[in-house]
Protein backbone atom coordinates (compact mmCIF):
# COMPACT_ATOMS: atom_id res chain seq x y z
CA UNK A 1 0.00 0.00 0.00
CA UNK A 2 2.42 2.51 0.95
CA UNK A 3 4.85 1.67 -2.02
CA UNK A 4 1.76 3.11 -4.09
CA UNK A 5 1.94 6.21 -2.18
CA UNK A 6 5.34 6.74 -2.23
CA UNK A 7 5.14 6.47 -5.87
CA UNK A 8 4.92 9.47 -7.89
CA UNK A 9 1.74 8.67 -9.96
CA UNK A 10 0.04 5.44 -10.38
CA UNK A 11 -0.86 5.00 -14.33
CA UNK A 12 -3.80 3.07 -14.86
CA UNK A 13 -3.46 0.92 -18.42
CA UNK A 14 -5.87 0.32 -21.30
CA UNK A 15 -6.04 -3.11 -20.52
CA UNK A 16 -7.60 -2.26 -17.47
CA UNK A 17 -10.07 0.06 -18.49
CA UNK A 18 -11.22 -2.12 -21.25
CA UNK A 19 -11.60 -4.94 -18.82
CA UNK A 20 -13.79 -2.95 -16.65
CA UNK A 21 -15.46 -1.64 -19.56
CA UNK A 22 -16.70 -4.99 -20.96
CA UNK A 23 -17.76 -5.96 -17.10
CA UNK A 24 -20.10 -2.73 -16.77
CA UNK A 25 -21.67 -3.57 -19.96
CA UNK A 26 -22.34 -7.37 -19.26
CA UNK A 27 -23.54 -6.02 -15.85
CA UNK A 28 -25.73 -3.59 -17.34
CA UNK A 29 -26.93 -6.92 -19.51
CA UNK A 30 -27.43 -9.17 -16.61
CA UNK A 31 -29.58 -5.96 -14.84
CA UNK A 32 -32.11 -5.64 -17.50
CA UNK A 33 -32.56 -9.44 -18.05
CA UNK A 34 -32.92 -9.88 -14.19
CA UNK A 35 -35.79 -7.73 -14.54
CA UNK A 36 -38.02 -9.08 -16.24
CA UNK A 37 -37.15 -12.27 -13.94
CA UNK A 38 -40.64 -12.89 -11.63
CA UNK A 39 -38.42 -12.58 -8.27
CA UNK A 40 -41.04 -10.46 -6.02
CA UNK A 41 -39.30 -9.02 -3.28
CA UNK A 42 -35.51 -10.08 -4.76
CA UNK A 43 -36.23 -7.82 -8.35
CA UNK A 44 -35.00 -4.61 -6.43
CA UNK A 45 -32.53 -6.17 -4.01
CA UNK A 46 -31.12 -7.57 -7.26
CA UNK A 47 -31.40 -4.43 -9.34
CA UNK A 48 -29.68 -2.42 -6.25
CA UNK A 49 -27.00 -5.33 -5.57
CA UNK A 50 -26.14 -5.17 -9.45
CA UNK A 51 -26.22 -1.15 -9.86
CA UNK A 52 -23.62 -1.14 -6.65
CA UNK A 53 -21.41 -4.10 -8.32
CA UNK A 54 -20.69 -1.72 -11.40
CA UNK A 55 -20.41 2.10 -9.06
CA UNK A 56 -17.99 -0.16 -7.60
CA UNK A 57 -16.17 -0.79 -10.39
CA UNK A 58 -15.95 2.85 -11.91
CA UNK A 59 -15.05 4.08 -8.25
CA UNK A 60 -11.86 1.61 -7.93
CA UNK A 61 -10.74 1.49 -11.24
CA UNK A 62 -12.19 4.50 -14.12
CA UNK A 63 -11.80 7.14 -10.84
CA UNK A 64 -8.13 5.45 -9.62
CA UNK A 65 -9.17 4.96 -5.96
CA UNK A 66 -7.88 1.32 -5.77
CA UNK A 67 -4.40 3.04 -6.58
CA UNK A 68 -4.80 6.85 -5.12
CA UNK A 69 -3.94 7.65 -1.42
CA UNK A 70 -5.33 6.89 1.95
CA UNK A 71 -6.70 10.65 2.47
CA UNK A 72 -8.64 9.48 -0.81
CA UNK A 73 -9.44 6.45 0.25
CA UNK A 74 -10.42 7.46 3.44
CA UNK A 75 -12.68 10.40 1.90
CA UNK A 76 -14.33 7.96 -0.39
CA UNK A 77 -15.29 5.76 2.47
CA UNK A 78 -16.40 8.60 4.79
CA UNK A 79 -18.54 10.27 1.79
CA UNK A 80 -20.43 6.60 1.31
CA UNK A 81 -20.14 5.99 5.03
CA UNK A 82 -22.20 9.48 5.61
CA UNK A 83 -24.77 8.89 2.99
CA UNK A 84 -25.81 5.48 4.03
CA UNK A 85 -26.07 6.69 7.25
CA UNK A 86 -28.69 9.62 6.77
CA UNK A 87 -30.77 7.64 4.23
CA UNK A 88 -30.64 4.23 6.55
CA UNK A 89 -31.98 6.60 9.96
CA UNK A 90 -34.44 8.96 7.70
CA UNK A 91 -36.23 5.54 6.62
CA UNK A 92 -36.18 3.98 9.50
CA UNK A 93 -38.03 6.72 10.96
CA UNK A 94 -40.59 6.87 8.26
CA UNK A 95 -40.59 3.16 8.13
CA UNK A 96 -41.60 2.78 11.72
CA UNK A 97 -43.92 5.78 12.42
CA UNK A 98 -47.03 3.33 11.94
CA UNK A 99 -45.53 0.67 14.38
CA UNK A 100 -47.88 -1.65 15.97
CA UNK A 101 -50.77 -0.01 14.71
CA UNK A 102 -51.40 -2.66 12.18
CA UNK B 1 7.27 25.29 13.22
CA UNK B 2 8.08 21.69 13.40
CA UNK B 3 8.39 21.41 10.13
CA UNK B 4 10.31 24.48 9.02
CA UNK B 5 13.72 21.92 8.22
CA UNK B 6 11.42 20.26 5.69
CA UNK B 7 11.13 23.63 4.36
CA UNK B 8 14.52 24.42 3.95
CA UNK B 9 14.95 21.17 2.48
CA UNK B 10 12.90 21.45 -0.35
CA UNK B 11 14.17 25.08 -1.23
CA UNK B 12 17.53 23.17 -1.80
CA UNK B 13 16.40 20.85 -3.89
CA UNK B 14 14.63 23.56 -5.82
CA UNK B 15 17.34 25.27 -6.33
CA UNK B 16 19.45 22.30 -7.56
CA UNK B 17 16.67 21.28 -10.02
CA UNK B 18 14.52 23.15 -11.69
CA UNK B 19 10.91 22.40 -10.77
CA UNK B 20 8.06 22.34 -13.34
CA UNK B 21 6.42 26.11 -13.82
CA UNK B 22 3.03 24.58 -13.05
CA UNK B 23 4.09 23.55 -9.91
CA UNK B 24 2.58 26.01 -6.85
CA UNK B 25 5.39 27.77 -4.86
CA UNK B 26 2.73 27.02 -1.37
CA UNK B 27 3.46 23.15 -2.37
CA UNK B 28 6.14 21.25 -1.87
CA UNK B 29 6.30 18.88 -4.47
CA UNK B 30 4.04 18.22 -7.73
CA UNK B 31 2.99 14.99 -6.31
CA UNK B 32 1.67 16.74 -2.92
CA UNK B 33 0.30 19.46 -5.26
CA UNK B 34 -1.63 16.32 -7.40
CA UNK B 35 -2.97 14.69 -4.32
CA UNK B 36 -4.48 17.83 -2.87
CA UNK B 37 -6.38 18.72 -5.62
CA UNK B 38 -7.66 14.96 -5.93
CA UNK B 39 -8.46 14.93 -2.46
CA UNK B 40 -10.17 18.52 -2.76
CA UNK B 41 -12.53 16.94 -6.34
CA UNK B 42 -13.32 14.30 -4.14
CA UNK B 43 -14.51 16.24 -1.43
CA UNK B 44 -16.90 18.12 -3.39
CA UNK B 45 -17.97 14.99 -4.82
CA UNK B 46 -18.87 14.15 -2.02
CA UNK B 47 -21.21 16.87 -1.49
CA UNK B 48 -22.43 15.68 -4.52
CA UNK B 49 -23.79 12.92 -3.02
CA UNK B 50 -25.30 14.13 -0.39
CA UNK B 51 -26.82 16.63 -2.72
CA UNK B 52 -28.58 13.74 -5.15
CA UNK B 53 -28.52 11.79 -2.07
CA UNK B 54 -31.60 14.08 -0.96
CA UNK B 55 -33.54 13.15 -4.41
CA UNK B 56 -32.85 9.62 -3.72
CA UNK B 57 -34.41 9.38 -0.01
CA UNK B 58 -37.33 11.43 -1.51
CA UNK B 59 -37.75 8.43 -3.96
CA UNK B 60 -37.54 5.79 -1.49
CA UNK B 61 -40.24 6.99 0.64
CA UNK B 62 -42.97 7.86 -1.79
CA UNK B 63 -42.41 4.78 -3.49
CA UNK B 64 -42.73 2.85 -0.26
CA UNK B 65 -45.99 4.98 0.47
CA UNK B 66 -47.68 4.95 -2.94
CA UNK B 67 -46.31 1.89 -4.40
CA UNK B 68 -49.07 0.80 -6.67
CA UNK B 69 -48.49 4.32 -8.09
CA UNK B 70 -45.04 4.05 -8.50
CA UNK B 71 -45.30 0.35 -10.44
CA UNK B 72 -47.23 1.67 -12.68
CA UNK B 73 -46.21 4.77 -13.63
CA UNK B 74 -42.36 3.69 -14.17
CA UNK B 75 -44.06 1.22 -17.00
CA UNK B 76 -44.45 4.45 -18.87
CA UNK B 77 -40.49 4.45 -19.09
CA UNK B 78 -38.77 2.94 -22.15
CA UNK B 79 -36.63 0.18 -20.78
CA UNK B 80 -34.67 -0.04 -24.18
CA UNK B 81 -34.33 3.94 -24.14
CA UNK B 82 -33.39 3.71 -20.64
CA UNK B 83 -30.43 0.49 -21.53
CA UNK B 84 -29.36 2.44 -24.66
CA UNK B 85 -28.49 5.67 -22.53
CA UNK B 86 -26.62 3.49 -20.03
CA UNK B 87 -24.23 2.01 -22.58
CA UNK B 88 -23.95 5.34 -24.16
CA UNK B 89 -22.62 6.75 -20.78
CA UNK B 90 -20.40 4.13 -20.38
CA UNK B 91 -18.70 4.12 -23.48
CA UNK B 92 -18.40 7.67 -22.49
CA UNK B 93 -16.85 6.59 -19.37
CA UNK B 94 -14.59 4.28 -20.90
CA UNK B 95 -13.58 7.06 -23.69
CA UNK B 96 -13.19 9.60 -20.76
CA UNK B 97 -11.05 7.27 -18.49
CA UNK B 98 -8.76 6.40 -21.71
CA UNK B 99 -8.48 10.21 -22.28
CA UNK B 100 -6.53 10.55 -18.96
CA UNK B 101 -4.52 7.72 -19.88
CA UNK B 102 -3.33 9.55 -22.97
CA UNK B 103 -2.72 12.90 -21.24
CA UNK B 104 -1.08 10.81 -18.29
CA UNK B 105 0.83 9.37 -20.95
CA UNK B 106 1.60 12.48 -22.86
CA UNK B 107 -0.46 11.55 -26.38
CA UNK B 108 -2.10 14.39 -27.26
CA UNK B 109 -3.70 13.08 -30.42
CA UNK B 110 -5.40 10.78 -28.22
CA UNK B 111 -6.34 12.54 -25.73
CA UNK B 112 -8.23 14.95 -28.21
CA UNK B 113 -9.82 12.06 -29.64
CA UNK B 114 -10.93 10.48 -26.53
CA UNK B 115 -12.45 14.01 -25.73
CA UNK B 116 -13.95 14.27 -28.34
CA UNK B 117 -15.35 11.24 -28.53
CA UNK B 118 -16.73 11.62 -25.17
CA UNK B 119 -18.05 14.88 -26.05
CA UNK B 120 -20.12 13.44 -28.78
CA UNK B 121 -21.28 10.69 -26.39
CA UNK B 122 -22.53 13.03 -24.34
CA UNK B 123 -24.25 14.87 -26.61
CA UNK B 124 -25.82 11.84 -28.01
CA UNK B 125 -26.90 10.37 -23.88
CA UNK B 126 -28.59 14.21 -23.81
CA UNK B 127 -30.27 13.25 -27.47
CA UNK B 128 -32.03 10.04 -26.69
CA UNK B 129 -33.16 11.87 -23.34
CA UNK B 130 -34.70 14.49 -25.27
CA UNK B 131 -36.93 11.79 -26.82
CA UNK B 132 -37.97 10.41 -23.81
CA UNK B 133 -38.83 13.50 -22.43
CA UNK B 134 -41.11 14.81 -25.53
CA UNK B 135 -42.95 11.27 -25.10
CA UNK B 136 -43.79 12.27 -21.68
CA UNK B 137 -45.07 15.81 -23.04
CA UNK B 138 -46.90 14.36 -25.89
CA UNK B 139 -48.86 12.33 -23.64
CA UNK B 140 -49.54 14.79 -20.84
CA UNK B 141 -47.00 13.22 -18.36
CA UNK B 142 -45.33 16.35 -17.36
CA UNK B 143 -46.33 17.44 -13.40
CA UNK B 144 -48.06 20.70 -13.37
CA UNK B 145 -48.65 20.99 -17.46
CA UNK B 146 -52.02 19.67 -18.17
CA UNK B 147 -51.14 16.32 -16.08
CA UNK B 148 -53.50 13.49 -17.73
CA UNK B 149 -54.08 10.54 -15.57
CA UNK B 150 -55.85 8.53 -18.40
CA UNK B 151 -52.82 5.65 -18.35
CA UNK B 152 -53.51 5.30 -15.06
CA UNK B 153 -57.25 4.95 -14.42
CA UNK B 154 -58.04 3.10 -17.99
CA UNK B 155 -54.77 1.19 -18.36
CA UNK B 156 -56.36 0.00 -21.45
CA UNK B 157 -56.65 2.63 -23.18
CA UNK B 158 -52.96 3.18 -23.44
CA UNK B 159 -51.36 0.56 -25.87
CA UNK B 160 -47.46 1.29 -24.48
CA UNK B 161 -48.08 -0.26 -21.54
CA UNK B 162 -50.59 -3.54 -22.56
CA UNK B 163 -47.78 -5.80 -22.32
CA UNK B 164 -47.85 -5.02 -18.32
CA UNK B 165 -51.53 -6.07 -17.79
CA UNK B 166 -51.89 -3.25 -15.48
CA UNK B 167 -54.93 -2.93 -13.20
CA UNK B 168 -56.61 0.49 -13.55
CA UNK B 169 -55.69 2.79 -10.78
CA UNK B 170 -58.44 3.91 -8.09
CA UNK B 171 -58.32 7.49 -8.64
CA UNK B 172 -56.55 9.05 -5.18
CA UNK B 173 -53.87 6.57 -5.93
CA UNK B 174 -53.55 7.27 -9.78
CA UNK B 175 -52.85 11.26 -8.51
CA UNK B 176 -49.29 9.89 -6.89
CA UNK B 177 -48.27 9.03 -10.41
CA UNK B 178 -48.07 12.57 -10.71
CA UNK B 179 -45.35 12.38 -7.77
CA UNK B 180 -43.51 9.52 -9.46
CA UNK B 181 -43.07 11.61 -12.54
CA UNK B 182 -42.25 14.89 -10.28
CA UNK B 183 -39.57 12.72 -9.19
CA UNK B 184 -38.38 11.46 -12.21
CA UNK B 185 -37.89 15.07 -13.96
CA UNK B 186 -36.10 16.36 -11.19
CA UNK B 187 -33.49 13.42 -10.69
CA UNK B 188 -33.07 13.15 -14.70
CA UNK B 189 -33.09 16.66 -15.34
CA UNK B 190 -30.71 17.43 -12.18
CA UNK B 191 -28.35 14.36 -13.51
CA UNK B 192 -28.98 16.04 -17.35
CA UNK B 193 -27.84 19.62 -16.15
CA UNK B 194 -24.50 17.61 -14.83
CA UNK B 195 -24.34 16.16 -18.10
CA UNK B 196 -25.12 19.77 -19.76
CA UNK B 197 -22.10 21.12 -17.75
CA UNK B 198 -19.99 18.48 -18.24
CA UNK B 199 -20.34 18.50 -21.93
CA UNK B 200 -19.91 21.86 -21.77
CA UNK B 201 -16.73 22.01 -19.92
CA UNK B 202 -15.54 18.95 -22.44
CA UNK B 203 -15.53 21.99 -25.44
CA UNK B 204 -13.13 23.49 -23.91
CA UNK B 205 -10.53 20.97 -22.60
CA UNK B 206 -10.83 19.59 -26.23
CA UNK B 207 -9.82 23.32 -27.26
CA UNK B 208 -7.03 23.61 -24.84
CA UNK B 209 -5.71 19.86 -25.67
CA UNK B 210 -5.61 20.88 -29.20
CA UNK B 211 -2.81 23.18 -27.94
CA UNK B 212 -1.26 20.48 -26.03
CA UNK B 213 -2.18 21.94 -22.47
CA UNK B 214 -2.69 18.50 -21.10
CA UNK B 215 0.30 16.38 -22.37
CA UNK B 216 3.19 18.45 -21.01
CA UNK B 217 2.76 16.69 -17.35
CA UNK B 218 0.14 18.70 -15.73
CA UNK B 219 -2.55 16.79 -15.80
CA UNK B 220 -5.00 17.71 -12.86
CA UNK B 221 -7.87 19.25 -14.41
CA UNK B 222 -8.23 16.13 -16.96
CA UNK B 223 -7.95 13.82 -14.51
CA UNK B 224 -10.54 15.85 -12.38
CA UNK B 225 -13.17 16.11 -14.72
CA UNK B 226 -12.64 12.10 -15.39
CA UNK B 227 -13.78 12.06 -11.76
CA UNK B 228 -16.71 14.43 -12.05
CA UNK B 229 -17.81 12.25 -15.65
CA UNK B 230 -17.77 8.83 -13.96
CA UNK B 231 -20.00 10.13 -10.97
CA UNK B 232 -22.54 11.49 -13.35
CA UNK B 233 -21.98 7.95 -14.96
CA UNK B 234 -22.82 6.62 -11.21
CA UNK B 235 -25.42 8.21 -10.99
CA UNK B 236 -27.09 7.20 -14.24
CA UNK B 237 -26.42 3.59 -12.80
CA UNK B 238 -28.63 4.26 -9.82
CA UNK B 239 -31.13 6.43 -11.81
CA UNK B 240 -31.61 3.40 -14.30
CA UNK B 241 -32.09 0.90 -11.96
CA UNK B 242 -34.41 2.49 -9.88
CA UNK B 243 -36.91 4.26 -12.13
CA UNK B 244 -36.55 2.19 -15.38
CA UNK B 245 -35.91 -2.25 -13.78
CA UNK B 246 -37.24 -1.90 -10.38
CA UNK B 247 -40.96 -2.35 -10.82
CA UNK B 248 -41.24 -4.29 -14.04
CA UNK B 249 -42.61 -7.45 -12.56
CA UNK B 250 -45.47 -6.61 -10.09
Amino acid sequence: MSEHNEQAHHIVGPKVYVIIFFALLLGTGLTVWASFLELGLWNPVIALAIATGKAMLVVLFFMQVKYSTKLTKLTVFAGIFMFLTLVGMTLADYFTRAWGQW
Amino acid sequence: MSDSPAIAHVAEDAVLDEHPSYLRHHFNSTEQQADTANFAMWLFLVTEVMFFGGLFTAYLIYRNWYYPAFVVASHQLNVGWGTANTAVLICSSFTMAMGVWCAETRRRKGLVLCLTLTFILGLVFLGIKGIEYSEKIEKHHVPGFHYSLQSFVDPASDPDIAQYHDKPLALDMARHTELYFSLYFAMTGMHALHMIIGIGILGFMIFRARAGAYTSGHVTFVENFGLYWHFVDIIWIYLFALLYLISRHQ
